[in-house]
């Protein structure tokens, strides 16, 4: 008796799991084609935000290759590295840093670099850095990562990719030093790797 | 029509205990991981209210619509997968439609599948009543976790960053404006942390705790007097 009260109710559940997922899966393709234009919305527009969107005349969310895991950037598995080309020419190239020591975990960041080497623009893609304090490093919290731009390996030079505080020319915010020296360090580093291996970032 | 329970559904009754008497984040005190970790500014606190008001009330008409055919032993894993298969259609709808603030909540949505207030609903009122005094109760239920919410978010954004309803065009769209409260002003970390949650929380219940002891002093005295009253009368009316 008591294995047919079993056998019943395990069927009820998995007919009620059954019709949950049938549930779930009709929505997930209703809403799959509205995902994936979101996703790619907003990747484009924080590409646009590092590398102008009048300098390249193709679509840089398409225009991917694999970036491999690399200690240098701070990367743990494979990515994705974004070209921006004008006229066929790969010109410059955005693609994600990591700076795994940050406050209170790791800073997730996009950088886009010219051939050159030269900075583009720098956007945190996420962190988990103290509301108020580490959190200024956000470009709508505060224009620190406007210093940049424009900046390289060498420019300025090796001793000075630091804070101000430890004798470089980068600005720290008040209360937060260690959030903007990390992200100073995850920068430089990848710069460094760019000119050590170019074709990394720049191969077709 | 011959349930006791639909006859008797008092609809003022459950509205006020959800906003009120049986609050679930001021009198139950459920669901207070998202409460104290997404009510550091009005926008997060009102957008994941209203998410898990949906879907409070989706699980209690399901739960109330299906309760004759959900075995009892078995009725917890169904209530799971109920709740579970609403917030993940929540969860694609905000991902397809709200994108930057699907980013912003992030992991706080998938996590209403464990706020207990819901299954809290599901076991105690939906299991038990029809389906439209359920989505009452989901409703009221859900305005009195928003309520609490937002009321968090307005006292740590006001004291935090000196702002309201930062961010709001994330949710509402280019009109919604930030309001500037304090101008110039420095902020008060303590209470974008965990532990200003904690305490504005703590306030709040304190507050609530002495409404209700006031309304009950209020109601006893005037019940005092109504008592004097009855026996006075009883008095006069006695014949000698």
């Amino acid at each position: 008796m008591k294995s047919g009260v079993i056998s019943r109710s395990g069927l009820k559940l998995g007919l009620a799991g059954a019709i949950v997922i049938g549930l779930v899966t009709l929505v997930y393709h209703f809403t799959h084609d509205a995902i994936v234009e979101s996703e790619y919305q907003a990747l484009l527009l924080a590409l646009n935000s590092i590398i102008p969107e009048e300098s390249h005349d193709n679509d840089i969310v398409e225009d991917t290759r694999t970036l491999p895991a690399s200690k240098e950037l701070g990367l743990k598995k494979d990515s994705l590295i974004y070209r921006a080309r004008k006229q066929g020419e790969i010109f410059a190239v955005a693609f994600p840093v990591t700076a795994p020591d940050g406050y209170s975990g790791p800073i997730n960041l996009l950088l886009a670099i010219d051939l050159q080497g030269k900075i583009l623009g720098v956007r945190v893609v996420s962190h988990l850095e103290t509301p108020g304090l580490g959190d200024r490093i956000e470009s709508r919290r505060s224009n620190w990562l406007q210093q940049f731009p424009g900046k390289s390996m060498e420019n300025p030079s090796h001793e000075d990719w630091k804070v101000k505080k430890d004798g470089g020319v980068f600005d720290q915010f008040t209360g937060a030093t260690i959030t903007p020296r990390k992200v100073i360090k995850a920068i430089h580093k990848a710069l460094m790797y760019a000119e050590a291996e170019p074709g990394v970032f720049f191969d077709e | 029509m011959n349930n006791p329970q639909l006859i008797n559904t008092n609809y003022s009754k459950i509205v006020q205990d959800g906003l009120w008497n049986n609050n679930p984040a001021l009198a139950q005190v459920l669901g207070l991981c998202p409460l104290l970790a997404v009510s550091g500014t009005v926008i997060n606190a009102l957008a994941l209210g209203v998410a898990t008001m949906l879907v409070l009330v989706a699980s209690n008409l399901a739960v109330s619509l299906l309760r004759q055919y959900i075995p009892n032993e078995i009725r917890i894993p169904i209530f799971v997968l109920i709740i579970a298969g609403f917030v993940t259609i929540v969860e694609h709808l905000m991902h397809a439609y709200l994108y930057n603030l699907y980013t912003v909540l992030g992991i706080f949505v998938p996590l209403i599948v464990t706020n207990c207030a819901i299954i809290g609903r599901a076991e105690g009122f939906a299991s038990k009543h029809s389906p439209m005094p359920s989505i009452i109760d989901g409703i009221s239920m859900g305005l009195g976790f928003t309520g609490v919410l937002v009321a968090l978010g307005v006292m740590r954004e006001i004291l935090a960053q000196g702002t309201l309803f930062a961010d709001a065009n994330i949710m509402l769209g280019q009109w919604a404006k930030t309001v500037t409260i304090f101008e110039d002003y420095d902020g008060f970390l303590l209470a974008a942390l965990p532990p200003g949650a904690f305490i504005g929380l703590g306030l709040l219940l304190a507050l609530k705790n002495v409404i209700d002891q006031n309304m009950r002093k209020r109601q006893s005295s005037r019940l005092t007097v109504e008592v004097l009253d009855s026996n006075a009368v009883a008095v006069i009316s006695q014949p000698d």
